[in-house]
């Protein structure tokens, strides 16, 4: 199953920001249902868009090397919906960031409208704070996960370093 | 940064809200952030984060909530804190009020230190030092 809430990348500034857009289309199988003669994209699914787009940011800022958790949404407010047909943009900044965690805050634009904003904590996980149960491997950033984020790369526009 | 002790309660208060969506009723000074408001293990991260935002200051890692006292283990004996470990808190948390703790320094109250009054104490020691 591929879990993945972003087409690709148009903007990625190393340990900065970065934007990644979504195409929402009717094909997909969970607007039927959500809901029926209605479909819109749940708001969960929005915070998951960006969440993988603010972890990316947050992972790249280690080169991949740690696992990174989604720790705590912060804020998730929403003005609007996302209809099938637009495109919603994702922008997150990273706000704070040490050596065990990071902060990011974000925007969701349909089109070019705000629609919500998001708050979000990731959590570096390695070998010293893993919590019993979890992988010491990178069960995050695996290798699928790497190709998949070369295709969603997109043509970045240069601000600070691309990965 | 000059800021009096009420306007850093303010905007100790105003991050806890922020952070743990209490009301401003129940961020009193002698709350305490677990126990009374709620806090969970991230929610010390997120406050150290929206601290130095807030203030414009940089908090290291267990400068502000001690995390690696307990793990040694000549600091605990049979649930209580030892009388070495309880000098390492109070030379780690000179902001923190350890006058009731050391009735009974169990492990278990050891949250009861961290209190809003505590944020507070060491958010002024850290503006006056800069």
């Amino acid at each position: 199953m591929r879990w993945i809430w972003i087409d690709k990348f148009t903007e990625f500034a190393s340990r900065s920001h970065g934007t990644a857009v979504k195409n929402v289309t009717l094909a997909e199988e969970y607007l039927a249902d959500h809901f029926p003669g209605y479909p819109v994209m749940p708001p969960c699914l929005v915070i998951e868009g960006m969440a993988q787009t603010a972890g990316i940011l947050v992972g790249e800022a280690r080169d991949f090397k740690e696992n990174v958790i989604l720790a705590k949404i912060r804020k998730a407010e929403f003005d609007d919906y996302a209809h099938p047909g637009d495109q919603l943009r994702y922008h997150a900044k990273i706000e704070s960031i040490d050596e065990s965690a990071a902060a990011t805050a974000g925007e969701v634009f349909r089109n070019d409208e705000i629609i919500g904003r998001i708050d979000l904590i990731f959590s570096y996980v390695n070998r010293s704070n893993s919590v019993a149960g979890l992988p010491t491997h990178n069960f995050v950033f695996t290798d699928q996960f790497m190709r998949l984020f070369e295709d969603i790369r997109g043509e970045t526009d240069g601000q600070g370093a691309t990965p | 940064m000059t800021l009096d002790r009420e306007q850093v309660f303010e905007r100790v208060e105003e991050v806890l809200i922020d952070s743990l969506g209490v009301d401003t009723e129940d961020v009193t000074k002698d709350a305490t952030l677990s126990g009374d408001l709620g806090a969970e293990s991230i929610d010390f991260l997120d406050i150290v984060f929206r601290l130095e935002k807030a203030f414009s200051i940089k908090i290291s890692k267990g400068e502000l909530f001690p995390d690696d006292i307990l793990n040694n283990p000549d600091n605990v004996e049979n649930g209580r804190i030892t009388p070495a470990g309880l000098e390492q808190f109070k030379r780690s948390m000179p902001h923190a009020d350890f006058a009731e703790f050391e009735k009974d320094p169990s492990v278990a109250k050891v949250p009861d230190l961290f209190t809003v009054d505590t944020i507070v104490n060491y958010v002024q020691a850290k503006l006056a030092a800069a």
